[in-house]
């Protein structure tokens, strides 16, 4: 089960080992509140601090509107709000994640930028059943991390590349489209 | 190599696309009799580099046709052949018969054989037709014996004896030879028999005669023009000898040795004659050289436009960021800062005209798309038996180069469309009371921050009896629906759809409107239809200029800033109170002048909090569009009139009614550009005023008359 929903193949890591490195994928990790979220490092085009946006009309609630980065228009999600929690009330002290996915760039609203992690495959344990809600869909996996927990967060699913969501994961397979584009 | 080689070839092609359209383009100035002798020349060039290029690549096919085509513009660039309707048509067809040869030996699939062969032989023909109307041969030439024009090379045996004093008048037997060279396979052979011994010869006189076999399909008169400015200095006598083999190809290297020999004398030679002999080669080259390469470069870099994306950013960043140094420097003393202020001032003008210019490198006339029409209307209505004109407007609207490039499929599907089911046969015109030629216009402007493009033609227009027939016989809508015109207009975009009971190869291949349709959604654009029966149809396109810079006017709505395009604004005014008018479930109207025009709230639409929802205490904004009449934008005030650079909100996000783009201010923020049409499509006031109330409806529709 834990191959089946592993995305990033099977190949096996020393524990705790050094020799395994180059099979690891690094995480850029931060937090909402309490809680550790990781995304591909791969992904993470910039870091930048909050600035004020541009609301969009009729966007959902967790869309804060617009930036101009160098030029480019990016759309900010306030990520708690994605995560059915309140809305960030944002100070200069939040943080964006500029996520470069396919052809489209997005900014994440995060609390603040933790720390980089280094996770062998099969390390990534799968969302348990909750038997609830989106947020497993918006996760691909849990990463002890010595005492921590840090939740992987599927961009795939959540930035809207349509077909490659969760393409290794047969359980949410009949996922529903990623709700950016429904406004 | 063969990569280096290929890479070589495409860029050829390119050029040739550009030299056609080019020669496309002057050939039209010259039908419009807008031409001057420059046009003419210009297509000339056009064609010759095209011939030039293919050569180079062993093209010969095609090289012979355009030769054949150039040697008629020659004549004509020389006057010698009058510039009619009848000659300008086949000018055009035969560029049309070019670029299908160039498109040939692009694809490496060769078009059928002999399909030029017919083109050529008229090509001669009016050659010819112009050459005996032509005055006659220079005096000093013999007289010339008729001569077949289209014969296949012929053979000349030309004896050029120079006179001593040939090069005092500042001419060169080299590029008399070259230039003879040019014109088909030569051989030469050069006669030493007056050369004097070294010591008793002068460098100033000309000493070697030339025989010069040339095996050619040019004319006798191209011969003779190259010999036009030494007649009077050498014996000259070109006759048509009986077909020859051409000499071994080191007799003519060797002459041309020869030649090069003399010529580094004469260089060589005391400047005794200085003015004189500075001019030798520019003479020469003027006679000997004229038939060929006159400075047809292009003036052009190829660009990848991921290239000049990354500058246009770069570009507004350094535009935001002078703002900011600006206003910081407004803060200083002037009297201590003076120096700073002024270099400020300097730098956001030479910003400004840095950014004009780089925004200039990505957008292009439609031109390059829309001269490609005529020749499809040509041959279309040809093809189909009707008859048809083609009248093209604002060419010279200037897109987005990526926009332009995909404006080429739905326009020929306009095209064609607008032929196959609209322009009627000439004898149902004619019964119908109109002029046996049907005309289509094809028209370009820029129309609120987008380029608009129509397609109209004054044919039967749409029947929307067998529309509404095919559509329920389709399925495509209920067998109890009663749609208005405009909706069973807009049934023809629906996929499958076709009212041509025979599919033809022209229209109707079952993809129909239906992807025009696609094709300008996924540009961002609208297409829109009007047709009425027996008059014609008009298509409306409406696109997106992605990097257009748009005039618009900033508005303040509570905290935000909204960008209106200023094309769409016709006036702005604070209400007077007695004047809003709240019309029962349809939101409020305003009177200005006796008309009445619905609101809409943008604090209102847009939810924006904090926001003046008073017209009486903001200002009203009326705009217009073409559809939708005037519309009143309560704002709470105008902040200013700037020109802002579009920008994708749906690269990154997607789209928003209402919405047309983005842009980036002075202070660094995003500001939305409004869609007015947009706006007013939604559940806006003004939508249900004019749905609900068809007093304020007629108010609209009334204004806008």
């Amino acid at each position: 089960m834990a191959d089946m929903n592993n995305p990033y193949g099977t190949t096996r890591a020393t524990q705790g080992g050094g020799a395994a490195t180059e099979a690891r994928h690094q995480f850029i990790t931060f937090t909402l509140g309490a809680e550790e979220y990781g995304v591909d490092i791969m992904a993470v085009r910039e870091i930048k601090g909050w600035s004020a946006t541009t609301p969009i009309p009729g966007a959902p609630r967790f869309i804060r509107g617009v930036i101009n980065l160098r030029g480019i228009i990016v759309p900010i999600m306030d990520l708690r709000a994605r995560f059915g929690m309140e809305l960030t009330t944002p100070t200069r002290m939040h943080v964006v994640i500029i996520i470069n996915t396919g052809a489209r760039t997005t900014g994440l609203l995060v609390d603040a930028v933790s720390d980089i992690i280094a996770v062998a495959p099969d390390a990534v344990r799968p969302i348990p059943d909750m038997g609830s809600d989106t947020q497993e869909n918006l996760l691909s996996g849990l990463v002890a991390m010595d005492d921590r927990m840090v939740s992987l967060v599927s961009l795939d699913f959540l930035i809207g590349a349509g077909d490659l969501r969760n393409a290794g994961d047969p359980g949410h397979a009949g996922a529903e489209p990623a709700p950016l584009l429904a406004a | 190599m063969a990569g280096a080689f290929d890479h070589l070839k495409e860029t050829y092609f390119q050029e040739c696309a550009e030299l056609l359209d080019s020669a496309y383009v002057q050939l039209a100035a010259l039908e419009d009799a807008s031409a001057d002798d420059e046009t003419i020349h210009a297509v000339f060039r056009a064609i010759h580099s095209i011939k030039g290029g293919g050569g180079a690549f062993g093209y010969d096919r095609m090289v012979g046709f355009a030769h054949g085509l150039e040697t008629l513009l020659d004549l004509l660039r020389d006057g010698r052949v009058a510039f009619g309707r009848e000659l300008g048509a086949l000018l055009v067809r035969a560029t049309d018969a070019l670029s299908d040869l160039v498109a040939a030996d692009r694809t490496g699939q060769p078009v059928a054989a002999g399909f030029e062969d017919a083109l050529l032989a008229e090509l001669a023909q009016a050659a010819l037709a112009g050459q005996s109307a032509a005055s006659p041969a220079p005096a000093a030439a013999p007289p010339a014996p008729p001569v077949a024009p289209q014969a296949p090379a012929t053979a000349y045996r030309i004896h050029f004896v120079p006179h001593a004093d040939l090069f005092a008048s500042a001419n060169e037997p080299l590029l008399l030879i070259r230039a003879l060279k040019r014109l088909g396979t030569a051989s030469v052979t050069a006669d030493l028999t007056r050369l004097p011994k070294l010591e008793s010869m002068d460098p100033e006189h000309a000493c070697i005669g030339w025989t010069i076999e040339l095996v050619t399909d040019a004319q006798r008169s191209d011969i003779e023009e190259i010999f036009d400015f030494v007649t009077d200095h050498c014996d000259l006598t070109i006759d048509a000898a009986a077909s020859c083999e051409p000499h071994q190809a080191a007799a003519i290297s060797r002459a041309d040795h020869a030649a090069n020999g003399h010529g580094a004398q004469a260089a060589a030679a005391p400047a005794g004659s200085g003015a004189d002999r500075s001019r030798a080669p520019a003479r020469g080259a003027m006679s000997g050289e004229r038939r060929a390469e006159a400075p047809a470069v292009a003036q052009t870099v190829r660009v990848d436009v991921e290239k000049v994306d990354r500058l246009v950013n770069l570009v507004g960043e350094l535009v935001i960021n002078q703002a900011m140094l600006i206003q910081l420097g407004s803060l200083l003393p002037p009297d201590t800062c003076a120096g700073l202020i002024g270099g400020l001032e300097t730098l956001s003008q030479h910003l400004r005209e840095l950014q004009e210019g780089v925004m200039a490198i990505r957008t292009q006339p439609v031109k390059s798309v829309f001269s490609r029409m005529p020749r499809l209307v040509r041959e279309l209505s040809a093809q189909l038996g009707k008859e048809a004109r083609l009248f093209i407007t604002g060419e010279g609207t200037e897109i987005d180069k990526t926009v332009i490039e995909l404006l080429a499929d739905p326009l020929t599907h306009l095209l064609r469309n607008a032929l196959d089911h609209g322009i009627e046969r000439p004898d149902e015109r004619v019964a119908a009371g109109k002029p046996a030629e049907g005309s289509i216009h094809l028209s370009a402007e820029h129309r609120s921050g987008r380029i608009v493009i129509e397609v109209s033609d004054d044919g039967r227009g749409i029947d929307r009896e067998r529309v509404l027939a095919r559509a329920r016989a389709r399925g495509l809508l209920a067998a109890d629906a009663q749609p208005g015109e405009e909706e069973i207009d807009k049934l023809i975009f629906l996929p499958g759809f076709s009212t041509v009971d025979v599919v033809s190869n022209v229209s109707g291949r079952g993809v129909g409107m239906d992807v025009v349709r696609r094709n300008v959604q996924a540009l961002g654009g609208r297409i829109s239809l009007q047709s009425r029966a027996g008059a014609g149809s008009r298509f409306v396109l409406s696109l997106p200029l992605t990097l257009a810079i748009l005039d618009g006017m900033i508005v303040a709505v509570g905290a935000e800033s909204y960008i209106v395009p200023l094309a769409n604004i016709v006036e702005s005014l604070r209400p007077k109170r007695s004047d809003i008018h709240a019309v029962a479930g349809c939101g409020d109207v305003v009177a200005i002048r006796g008309q009445y025009i619905p609101l809409v709230h943008l604090a209102n639409y847009f939810d924006v909090p904090d926001a003046e929802n008073d017209a009486a205490r903001g200002i009203v904004v009326v705009v217009e569009h073409e559809r939708a009449g005037h519309v009143g934008l309560v704002v709470d005030e105008l902040v200013g009139q700037q020109q802002v650079v579009v920008k994708s909100l749906e690269a990154n996000y997607g789209a928003v009614p209402g919405i047309g783009g983005a842009t980036i201010l002075g202070n660094g923020r995003v500001a939305l550009i409004l869609d007015v049409a947009g706006l007013h499509g939604g559940a806006t006031a003004g939508r249900r005023a004019e749905a609900r109330c068809p007093s304020a409806a007629d108010a609209t529709t009334s204004a806008i008359q």
